[in-house]
């Protein structure tokens, strides 16, 4: 039977799959066609979002993008006729070629098979790695194997998973818990979301391995609020996975080991990211941090040993324990094994989520994957790390990626987030948009970070307010390294990184808003300065109509002028004036 | 507890199944009031006091967790929530020409409902769909690579289907 696939990932749906999908639905129930239906996760080519691809009873896949309410009807009536009519639908090559520049580990199933269907995952080889675990190995090879691999945690600090297991294993405890940390917080990354959204399974899969080398029977994952397509899919892959005795008591049968995952939906702070903030929470506590020592290891949640790994390193070990540490490790740098799945978004082409080997450069992931920026403009930096990394500059593009060059450039390897900026990002702006985001989420407890970010943050609003002082970029420094300094957990120690991070290589940006009052990027708003140009004014008047305080002053067919006082620099004259007659300075 | 009224927790029945889902299950403070928000839109002073006596915890502890995280609204909302992302993506690709032309539309700011209780604004961190920013999310459903124009005329449609309903009733 053919079978017509919709990518339904919540980004996929907000360009319109889901209106696709019931197009679809309703065409094939209507003329009663020989047509499965069904959905799949996020394949990371948002760009070309909906995506629909069509396999025929020979097996032939055809991929269709940028699809809509109407051209489903065409390509379900005309896919087993005249195809050339789809000509224009079908994905172009340079596209499809996107998906073999990649090394897909985490992402293996997204968008390949259906993440509500658990008999998919299982065809794919799914849930053999955790049967091999249990039937043929101690928990102590399987760390072993983990080692060999030489998996680093993926949400961010790229600590070693098999020594945070080990830990945990040596704890003595009769009860341990397996933690999923899906709280994704870091702006700009949503990585997680789609292996969660795509491929639930393998997250699943990755705890009961995780949990079978520690000696945990219960698993929680804490999962944000603001991802409910991702809890839906979770609950229904838990729920399947229980159905098969996958989960509960003896699970896969005769093997005598017990386990089983319940979900906890987060409340929105960013701070739980942190380990021990992220325990507070799941006890129904503010998410607050504590000191480490102990470290969650030897007293976690409830006070007992916990272990708490992100979505994509869960997703990484199935793939390690089937294929072997060995595999994996033979991937990437000499300190930074495997891959990395990266959320490329900003000013980029053909942005989406991709997954790389460690080691490729920057540059053929910015240029050679996501082909450069949006309209050719310049490319200005690269953010990673998000609020907790830093911006890293065109003259930096070369570098690989892997934990420790990333670092040495100022921005940190982080969760995945790639934010691409032109020459019309204000980096100034940026510093400033960070600040924001960390001092209204920090929870408040060290003094340093609770007050810090926010006087950090009063200085850069000035700065952008074009009300910047001498010695305020010193000044910013000195603030910066107080609050890494005197914070306890993460998001103190690294919120004043994109700070540190522009002033580092865009230093003579933050020189221009404070001694010379001028936003090279012009995105400062208070900086600016519109002017109407003697010469190609041709008083047309519309520039005065539209001006929403009545700073414009001319008579038609004569030269218009700007009352500076008045302006509030909104920039509509500039907006609609069809003659180039309005500059911006 | 008793409301200004006298009333004696009054419409707050419908909590009842939700304590009992959760009466031995430690650490269920969040979920509750996740789950109360849901049936009542919003987080009153009273309503968070009767959660505090049911589950046995003190008021002050209730109030704690609830204005630490952004999910819990303490303030009634409008029939229509709008989510700005402030996401990093968002903010490059103009997320605050969006506001703005929110504002404009609606005369509200973030936070606020407008007078005739229809919408609410409220910024949000990252919803996830970085590759259309900027985005905004009305009621659950996703709004992508908006423009200060395209922004308005999605208020407008909500604005007309609210006046088309309101004439059907009238």
């Amino acid at each position: 039977m053919m079978r017509l696939i919709v990518g339904q990932g919540s980004c996929g749906n907000a360009a319109g799959a889901n209106k696709v999908y019931a197009a679809a639905d309703q065409l094939i129930k209507q003329q009663g066609l020989d047509i499965r239906l069904e959905s799949t996760g996020c394949v990371g080519m948002c760009y070309l979002e909906p995506i629909v691809e069509v396999i025929n009873e020979a097996g032939e896949r055809s991929t269709f993008v940028r699809v809509t309410e109407a051209s489903v009807v065409d390509i379900i009536n005309n896919y087993t006729g005249d195809k050339a009519a789809l000509d224009g639908l079908s994905i172009p090559q340079e596209d499809k070629s996107i998906l073999d520049k990649q090394t897909r580990i985490a992402l293996r199933n997204c968008g390949n098979i259906n993440p509500e269907d658990i008999e998919q995952y299982i065809a794919g080889g799914g849930y053999a790695a955790i049967e091999k675990c249990l039937r043929h190995m101690t928990p102590q090879q399987v760390i072993d194997e983990l080692k060999v691999s030489s998996l680093r945690g993926r949400g961010g600090a790229g600590f070693p998973t098999w020594f945070k297991w080990d830990a945990a294993r040596k704890s003595q405890s009769n009860v341990k818990y397996m933690v999923c940390n899906a709280d994704e917080g870091d702006p700009g990354a949503f990585m997680d979301r789609s292996i969660l959204e795509g491929d639930p399974h393998s997250v699943l899969e990755g705890m009961m391995i995780g949990a079978y080398a520690i000696g945990a029977k219960e698993g929680v994952i804490y999962v944000r609020a603001e991802y409910p397509l991702a809890i839906v899919r979770l609950n229904i892959a838990i729920e399947q996975a229980r159905q098969k005795g996958f989960l509960g008591k003896d699970i896969f049968g005769g093997t005598g080991f017990d386990f089983d995952i319940r979900i906890k939906a987060g409340a929105g702070a960013f701070v739980c990211g942190e380990e021990t903030a992220l325990i507070a929470s799941l006890e129904g506590e503010r998410g607050m941090p504590r000191l480490k020592p102990p470290f969650p290891a030897q007293k976690g949640y409830w006070q007992q040993p916990t272990n708490i790994n992100n979505v994509e390193t869960f997703a990484n070990i199935p793939w390690i324990l089937d294929k072997g540490g060995d595999q994996y490790a033979a991937i990437g740098t000499e300190k930074s094994k495997g891959t990395k799945v990266f959320a490329l978004t900003g000013k980029i082409k053909k942005g989406g989520l991709v997954e790389v080997p460690m080691g490729i450069s920057l540059r053929e992931i910015i240029f050679g994957i996501g082909n450069g920026i949006v309209g050719d403009k310049q490319f200005k930096a690269v953010q990673m790390g998000g609020p907790s990394g830093g911006c890293i500059p065109a003259q930096l593009l070369d570098t690989p990626v892997d934990y420790e060059s990333i670092t040495k450039t100022g921005a940190i390897m982080g969760s995945g987030g790639m934010v691409v900026m032109d020459e019309t990002t204000c980096m100034v702006d940026m510093a400033r948009y960070f600040l924001d985001f960390t001092q209204k989420e920090s929870c408040g407890k060290c003094i340093h970070c609770r007050l810090g970010t926010k006087r950090m943050l009063e200085i850069l609003t000035r700065i952008c307010e074009g009300k910047g002082k001498d010695g305020d970029i010193a000044l910013l420094e000195d603030l910066a390294n107080k609050i890494k300094e005197g914070s306890l957990c993460g998001l103190g120690m690294t919120a004043p990184n994109p700070v540190l991070s522009t002033l580092r290589y865009f230093r003579d940006e933050y020189e221009q808003h404070i001694h010379h009052k001028k936003c090279p990027s012009k995105q400062c708003k208070s900086l600016l300065r519109y002017e109407i140009l003697k010469d190609a004014c041709t008083g047309c008047t519309l520039c005065a109509r539209k001006c929403p305080v009545g700073a414009i002053a001319g008579e038609r067919k004569a030269v218009h002028t700007i009352d500076q006082e008045k302006c509030i620099k909104c920039g509509k004259c500039f907006d609609v004036c069809n003659f180039s007659a309005v500059t911006v300075d | 507890m008793n409301c200004c009224n006298g009333c004696h927790n009054q419409g707050y029945e419908k909590l009842n199944p939700v304590f009992e889902k959760y009466r031995n299950k430690p650490g269920s403070l969040i979920s509750v009031l996740q789950e109360a928000q849901e049936l009542y839109g919003y987080l009153s002073m009273e309503l968070m006091d009767y959660i505090a006596e049911n589950i046995g915890v003190k008021p002050a502890k209730v109030h704690g967790v609830a204005t630490f995280y952004t999910q819990f609204r303490l303030k009634p909302v409008g029939k229509y929530l709008i989510l700005l992302c402030q996401g990093t993506a968002c903010h490059v690709n103009g997320a605050d020409a969006v506001k703005e032309a929110i504002t404009e539309e609606l005369s509200i700011e973030e936070g606020e409902t407008t007078s005739d209780n229809l919408f609410t604004l409220n910024n949000v961190a990252c919803l996830g769909c970085c590759s259309l920013s900027p985005v905004m999310m009305i009621n659950g459903e996703t709004f992508g690579k908006l423009t200060p124009a395209k922004t308005k005329e999605i208020l407008r449609e909500f604005k007309a289907r609210e006046s088309k309903s309101a004439e059907v009733t009238a």
